[in-house]
């Protein structure tokens, strides 16, 4: 755990970067800073590491403050990433990822055997190892930034908008692949940014800071979206705060009709006489194959001879509310289709039942 | 009586050990003060960079020295260091290239990208460490192009001392010329050349090998 106690820091020419900043980082867990350019980010991730010493206040490292511990030891046990990723030019991209291990005096072939793995764990063609850092992609190098932080593994890892510099398609599977190595590794991670989307995607609890460094909001995303503590919070969340909100609204509250499902195999005359205007056709399996709206069905052959109407799906017990409304906006009946695990419909959601659900929400965010 | 040829083979034939001698002794003259230039340019270009308000001044009295003409410095130097000595020319062309080197390390060092330099300190290595396994290593192509222009201006140089009695292969101009014979000049003109292109080759080959991931990129960019 790594609390803030108290921290201010005034730079020399008078800039209150960071005032009285008090804030627990759980052990385990993702922690990110977020806020507009300036409001001090950097520099209370640069104390933890005491590349930046504060002008008060203390912060502990699982209880020991950090200023009794020497830069360098303290250094070498929390990793660190940054925008450009940082890696030595002069090193081939194996030795870069092997420079902590080096550091603390590890025999080459260890130090370098660590590093291939890393460089599979982070998702990295092992080709690469032989290569130098200008040989490689902005993702990539990044990639090569957070596998060499984690080369000696470190507890503790600190992040300062590493994913800020490349496109948003390479940002999103670097966040995915964080995510995913995060659920292996449960490292202690401090992650920086300024994009409230990457925030809320990626922590556990989000720290909202204010220009001058001061803690706006300290909560999980949910929480954050559904009741920002003031305006300001509320201004910078932006614009559908709403509906991003669903995204952590779980699906399994909605309703599901089992009813409006029938197998392609079914003859035609079997769903004429239905009252209902849309039916889930699916294939042997189970799985989806369309809508078709029994009002306009051929006089004969089987439902699987009818043209069907494209489908949205959400996954039961895992996908969220947000995902089953994105699901029924993708079908002309409105409604969505939810499949278990394995892709096969366990049911519909209809309109009514996502209407209710959204009922729900909005009364939770009333009160 | 027929045209006096522009080169007599038979001269240079006869002349050969001493021709040796001068060349011997041209390549003592350029390269010693290129290798303690670069000595004293390290820890010089080092404090430059470090204390910012060091390397105005420095850089300042290196161009100073630098704009002298080299016949006057050599002749002024003649009551210290004598004559016709090797360290009469040695001297000053030392300081010729610490002008050129001392620039060379601190612009090497400056090249080192910020985010490099942060990500070393934030991985852990001490001040030392990261100046000898980071910072300088990172200043080597730009440190290696100060050194071809040093070395390659060293040796043109030498050729200056030939008017105060040691100038190695100019000598050969001096003589050719007081004799209006050109063979010895030819001699020397092409000698100077070859030495120079050979330093220059030879480093070219270090700064290869010393550096992959720096003529590699370079490669690409001409090829981009
Ligand atoms: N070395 C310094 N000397 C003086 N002021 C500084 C220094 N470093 C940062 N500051 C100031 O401190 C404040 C906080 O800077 P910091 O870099 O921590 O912000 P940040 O939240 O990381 O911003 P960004 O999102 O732009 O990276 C800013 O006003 C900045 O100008
Ligand atoms: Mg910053």
């Amino acid at each position: 755990m790594i609390t803030f106690d108290g921290v201010t820091k005034r730079y020399p020419d008078g800039t209150v970067a960071v005032d009285d900043l008090s804030l627990e980082v759980p052990t385990g867990e993702i922690t990110v800073f977020v806020g507009p350019s300036g409001c001090g980010k950097t520099t209370s991730l640069r104390m933890i590491n005491r590349m930046i010493d504060p002008s008060g206040g203390r912060i502990l490292l699982d209880g020991v403050d950090v200023t009794t511990i020497d830069p360098p030891t303290l250094r070498r046990g929390i990793g660190y990433v940054i925008q450009q990723a940082g890696l030595f030019p002069h090193r081939k991209i194996v030795d870069n990822v092997a420079t902590v291990p080096y550091l603390l005096g590890w025999d080459k072939k260890k130090a370098r055997d660590r590093a291939m793995e890393l460089l599979e764990r982070v998702g990295l063609d092992l080709r690469l190892a032989g290569r130098y850092p200008f040989q490689l992609s902005g993702g990539q190098q990044q990639r090569v930034g957070v596998a060499r932080a984690l080369a000696a593994d470190p507890p503790v890892l600190l992040m300062d908008e590493p994913f800020s510099a490349v496109d948003p398609i390479v940002r999103a599977s670097l966040q995915e692949e964080l995510l995913r190595l995060q659920a292996e590794l449960n490292k202690t991670i401090v992650f920086v940014t300024h994009d409230i989307d990457e925030a809320i995607k990626l922590g556990d609890r989000v720290a909202v800071l204010r220009v001058g460094g001061r803690l706006a909001q300290l909560a999980d995303p949910a929480t954050l979206l559904a009741e920002p503590a003031d305006d300001f919070v509320r201004e910078f969340l932006g614009r559908d705060r709403g509906i991003r909100r669903l995204s952590f609204v779980p699906g399994d509250g909605l309703r599901l009709r089992g009813d409006l499902t029938v197998p392609a195999s079914a003859e035609v005359s079997s769903v004429r006489g239905t009252a209902e205007a849309w039916l889930v056709v699916v294939d042997d399996d189970g799985g989806p194959l369309g809508w078709i709206a029994p009002k306009d069905l051929p006089d004969s052959g089987t439902l699987a001879g009818v043209p069907a109407a494209p489908y949205g799906t959400f996954v039961k017990g895992r996908d969220s509310l947000r995902s089953a409304l994105d699901a029924a906006l993708l079908s002309p009946s409105g409604n969505a289709i939810a499949v278990d695990g394995s892709g096969r419909v366990v049911g519909v959601a209809t309109r009514e039942a996502l209407d209710e659900a959204l009922a729900r929400v909005a009364d939770g965010a009333r009160g | 009586m027929g045209e006096e040829p522009l080169v007599r083979w038979d001269w240079i034939g006869r002349n050969w050990p001493e021709i040796q001698e001068l060349l011997a002794d041209h390549v003592i003259m350029a390269l010693v003060p290129v290798v303690v230039g670069l000595l004293l340019a390290l820890p010089l270009g080092l404090a430059g960079a470090r204390w910012r308000w060091l390397y105005q001044p420095t850089v300042g009295t290196m161009n100073v020295i630098y704009s002298l003409p080299s016949l006057a410095v050599f002749i002024v130097l003649i009551p210290i260091t004598g004559l016709a000595t090797r360290a009469t020319i040695i001297v000053p062309l030392t300081f010729y290239a610490m002008a050129v080197l001392i620039p060379a390390v601190v612009d090497g060092l400056t090249s080192v990208p910020d985010h490099v330099r942060q990500s070393a300190v934030a991985m852990g290595f001490t001040p030392l460490r990261r100046l000898l396994r980071v910072e300088l290593p990172i200043a080597v192509p730009v440190v290696l192009a100060g050194l071809r222009v040093a070395t390659v201006s060293s040796i043109s140089l030498v050729s200056v001392g030939a008017l105060v009695g040691r100038g190695g292969l100019g000598y050969l101009f001096i003589d050719g010329w007081q004799r209006q014979f050109p063979t010895p000049i030819v001699v020397g003109v092409v000698l100077t050349a070859i030495l120079a292109a050979v330093a220059d080759l030879l480093l070219v080959v270090a700064q290869r090998w010393l550096t992959p991931w720096s003529t590699a990129r370079s490669r690409v960019r001409e090829a981009a």
